[in-house]
C-alpha cells in the first residue's frame, strides 16, 4: 500500500505550468531525496504533495485516501522552508514546538500528560531538550531548523515531508539533523525529503527522485551529489524527440564542446 | 479622593480597564503576524461607521462594529488573494475609511466635533448603557483570544505549517481581524479611533522588550495595558483642575513612557544574553591540539592576575564546551592547572 500515490500530476503557478506528467509513489517506510537545481520544481512539488498547491490535473492520494477525503493530518508532519522560525513576537522553543501538537488536540483543551510527553520527546530527538525555555530568535539558524524539525515530531506523525531543512546549514548541525532523521528513519517513518545537497543526510537515502525542469528525469538508485546535474541522469526520459537534441546530448555525454543553432558549422573530414 | 465619587468616574474607570485588557490581547497576534498598524486602518474605517451611525440615527457603536468587521473581512481576503501586499491594503482601508467618514457627516450635516468625539474618545461621557456594550464585547473577545490561543499562535507563527497541520487557516484568519475590529469599538470611546492602534501596540512591544516566550508576553502586555489605561485616566483627572486633557492622549502617553522606561532594560538583557551565550566547541582540526602548528589550544595567559577567575570575580563567564571561559579584557581565560589558557 503506497502512503503516497501521485499520478499523472500537474501544477500551474499563476496560470504558468510548472509540473507536467509526474508520477510518484512512495511505499511505508522509504527516504526519499527530491533533488534538482533552482527552479527545477522540486519545492512546488512537495508543497503538492502537503496540498498546499493544488493539482490543475492529475491525482493524489495519501493514505490510500484521495486527497480530497484526506483530513488524518496527525499522520503527516510538514517542515516548510524557513529562514527564520521567528514571527513578530517573542515565542519559546517550546512554545513552537508545541504547536506542532495541535493536529492531535481537540479545541479548548489543555495540553495532557501525552501531548508534553510527545513535546519532550521532540526537543530531545533534535538535541534541543536544554534551550525549550530560550526564545527561538535567539538561537543559530541551523538550531532553529532543529526546532522547526521538532516541531512537526511533537505530531508523532508517520510521513514526514522536508523542504530544503539543509540549506543555509552549517555542518555540525546538518550532522545533528541527520541524526535526528536517521531516529525517525529507525522508528519506520516514511521521509520526503527536498535537497539542493545531501551532504550528511546522504547514507539515509534509499531513493531519489530527480527533477528537471518540472518533470522527473531519474526515479531510482541514490545519486550523489555531483551526480544529480550529470548530463547522462534522465537521458533515458528526454522528452524531446527532435533527432538533433539527442545528438547533442550525446556529444555532452562524450565532453565534447555543446553546440547551439549559432556555431558556425563544424568541416566535415 | 472625592473624584473617585462620581459616577462618570466610576464608568470611566471601568471602560478603561476593560480597553486595555482587551487591546493589548488583539495586538499580540497583530504584531506576530507583523500587522501591528491593521488597528489603525481599522480605527480609520470605523470613522465612515459612526458618521453612518449619525446619518441614520442609529447607535454609532453598532454601525461603527457593522462597518469595522466588513472592513476587516475585506483586508483579510485582499491579503488572501496575495495581489496586493498587506501594507498597500491597509493604506487602502486607511483612506478610504476616513474620506468616507468625513464624506458622510458632511452629508448627514453633523459638525466635525460630534465626529471628534469618536477620533480621540469621550471616555468621561459614557452611559451606563455603553459600559453594558463594551463589557459584553470584552468577554467575547477575550475568551476567543484567550481560549484559542493555542490555533490562533500557530497561525500567526506559520500560516503554512498550520494549513498542513489541518487547521481551518482561513477561518482564524477571519477570526483574528474581525476580534481587531470588536477591539477597535470597544476601544473608541476611550482612547478614540486615532490611537486605538497605540493601545494594541505600544503594551506588547513594551512587554516584549522583557519576555522570551508568547505566553508571557501576550499576558505581560494585558497587564501593561491595564495600568497604562488606568494610570492615563486617573493622570488626566487629576490634571484637569488645572488644564483641559483629553484622556485618550495621556492614556497613550503612560503606554509610551512605559516602553521608554523598559526599553534600555530590553536592549540590556538581549547584550547580556548575546555576551553569555556559549562559545562554539569545535576542534580545530589540524590546526590546534597539542601538535597542531598554531598549537591554539594550549597558549597560557600572560598578564598577571590578581584574583582568581569565578562565579563572583567581575568578569563575564560563558559556558565553552566542557569548561568555563572567562571574559577579561577582549580575551577568553579558561583555567587550567595553575594557571589560565588563552582560548
Amino acid at each position: 500500500m503506497p502512503v503516497i500515490d501521485l499520478r499523472d500530476a500537474a501544477v500551474a503557478l499563476g496560470g504558468r505550468p510548472v509540473l507536467r506528467h509526474v508520477d510518484l509513489r512512495v511505499e511505508s517506510g522509504e527516504f526519499v531525496a527530491l533533488m534538482g537545481a533552482n527552479g527545477s520544481g522540486k519545492s512546488t512539488l512537495v508543497r503538492t504533495l502537503t496540498g498546499l498547491r493544488p493539482l490543475t490535473s492529475g491525482s493524489l492520494a495519501l493514505f490510500d485516501t484521495p486527497f480530497e477525503r484526506f483530513h488524518a493530518w496527525s499522520r503527516v508532519g510538514y517542515v516548510p522552508q524557513r529562514a527564520s522560525a521567528a514571527s513578530g513576537v517573542p515565542a519559546s522553543v517550546w512554545e513552537v514546538v508545541a504547536s506542532g501538537r495541535l493536529t492531535r488536540r481537540r479545541l479548548l483543551r489543555p495540553l495532557g500528560r501525552a501531548d508534553r510527553a510527545a513535546i519532550a520527546r521532540a526537543l530531545e530527538v533534535v538535541g534541543l531538550a536544554d534551550k525549550a525555555r530560550e526564545g527561538i530568535g535567539d538561537l543559530s539558524g541551523g538550531q532553529q531548523q532543529r526546532a522547526l524539525i521538532a516541531r512537526a515530531l511533537a505530531g508523532e506523525p508517520e510521513l514526514f515531508f522536508l523542504d530544503e531543512p539543509t540549506a543555509g546549514v552549517d555542518l555540525p548541525n546538518q550532522q545533528a539533523l541527520a541524526d535526528a532523521l536517521g531516529v525517525l528513519k529507525a522508528d519506520g517513518a516514511t521521509i520526503v525529503l527536498v535537497a539542493h545537497e545531501l551532504g550528511p543526510l546522504a547514507p539515509l537515502v534509499d531513493r531519489s527522485v530527480v527533477m528537471r525542469d518540472g518533470r522527473v528525469v531519474h526515479d531510482g538508485r541514490p545519486l550523489a551529489d555531483h551526480e544529480v546535474h550529470a548530463p547522462w541522469v534522465g537521458d533515458a526520459g528526454d522528452p524531446h524527440c527532435h533527432p538533433s537534441a539527442r545528438r547533442q546530448a550525446r556529444r555532452e555525454r562524450h565532453g565534447l564542446p555543446v553546440r547551439s543553432p549559432l556555431d558556425r558549422p563544424e568541416r566535415s573530414r | 479622593m472625592d473624584l473617585f465619587a462620581y459616577g462618570f468616574m466610576q464608568r470611566a474607570l471601568i471602560a478603561a480597564a476593560l480597553t486595555g485588557l482587551v487591546a493589548p490581547a488583539v495586538g499580540t497576534y497583530l504584531v506576530q503576524r507583523r500587522l501591528a498598524l491593521m488597528g489603525d486602518g481599522l480605527g480609520h474605517v470605523a470613522v465612515t461607521g459612526i458618521a453612518l451611525g449619525l446619518l441614520t440615527n442609529s447607535s454609532p457603536l453598532w454601525t461603527a462594529m457593522l462597518v469595522t468587521v466588513t472592513g476587516a473581512v475585506l483586508i483579510e481576503l485582499i491579503r488572501e488573494r496575495g495581489s496586493v501586499n498587506g501594507d498597500v491594503a491597509l493604506a487602502l482601508l486607511f483612506y478610504g475609511g476616513l474620506a468616507g467618514g468625513v464624506l458622510l457627516t458632511g452629508i448627514g450635516g453633523q459638525s466635525a466635533s460630534t465626529l471628534q468625539e469618536y477620533l480621540f474618545g469621550s471616555i468621561l461621557t459614557i452611559t451606563i448603557a455603553d459600559i453594558w456594550a463594551v463589557m459584553g464585547l470584552t468577554a467575547v473577545v477575550l475568551a476567543i483570544a484567550l481560549g484559542l490561543a493555542p490555533q490562533l499562535f500557530a497561525v500567526s507563527q506559520d500560516v503554512e505549517f498550520a494549513r498542513v497541520a489541518g487547521l481551518r487557516v482561513r477561518a482564524y484568519n477571519l477570526l483574528i481581524a474581525v476580534l481587531a475590529a470588536a477591539s477597535v469599538t470597544v476601544a473608541m470611546r476611550t482612547v478614540g479611533l486615532l490611537l486605538v492602534s497605540a493601545l494594541m501596540v505600544v503594551p506588547v512591544a513594551t512587554a516584549q522588550q522583557l519576555t522570551r516566550s508568547f505566553r508571557a508576553t501576550l499576558l505581560g502586555a494585558m497587564v501593561l495595558g491595564v495600568a497604562a489605561s488606568v494610570g492615563g485616566l486617573v493622570a488626566s483627572a487629576v490634571a484637569s483642575s488645572r488644564a483641559q486633557v483629553a484622556p485618550g492622549s495621556t492614556i497613550v502617553i503612560v503606554a509610551l513612557l512605559g516602553f521608554a522606561v523598559t526599553w534600555p532594560i530590553g536592549s540590556w538583557l538581549r547584550h547580556r544574553r548575546r555576551l553569555t551565550s556559549p562559545f562554539d566547541d569545535e576542534p580545530l582540526d589540524g590546526l590546534g591540539g597539542p601538535d597542531g602548528p598554531l598549537d591554539a589550544a594550549h597558549r597560557t595567559v600572560t598578564e598577571p592576575h590578581v584574583h582568581r577567575h569565578g562565579a563572583d570575580c567581575g568578569h563575564v563567564a560563558v559556558p565553552h564546551g566542557d569548561h568555563v571561559d572567562y571574559l577579561h579584557d577582549g580575551h577568553r581565560h579558561a583555567p587550567h592547572e595553575a594557571h589560565y589558557d588563552e582560548h
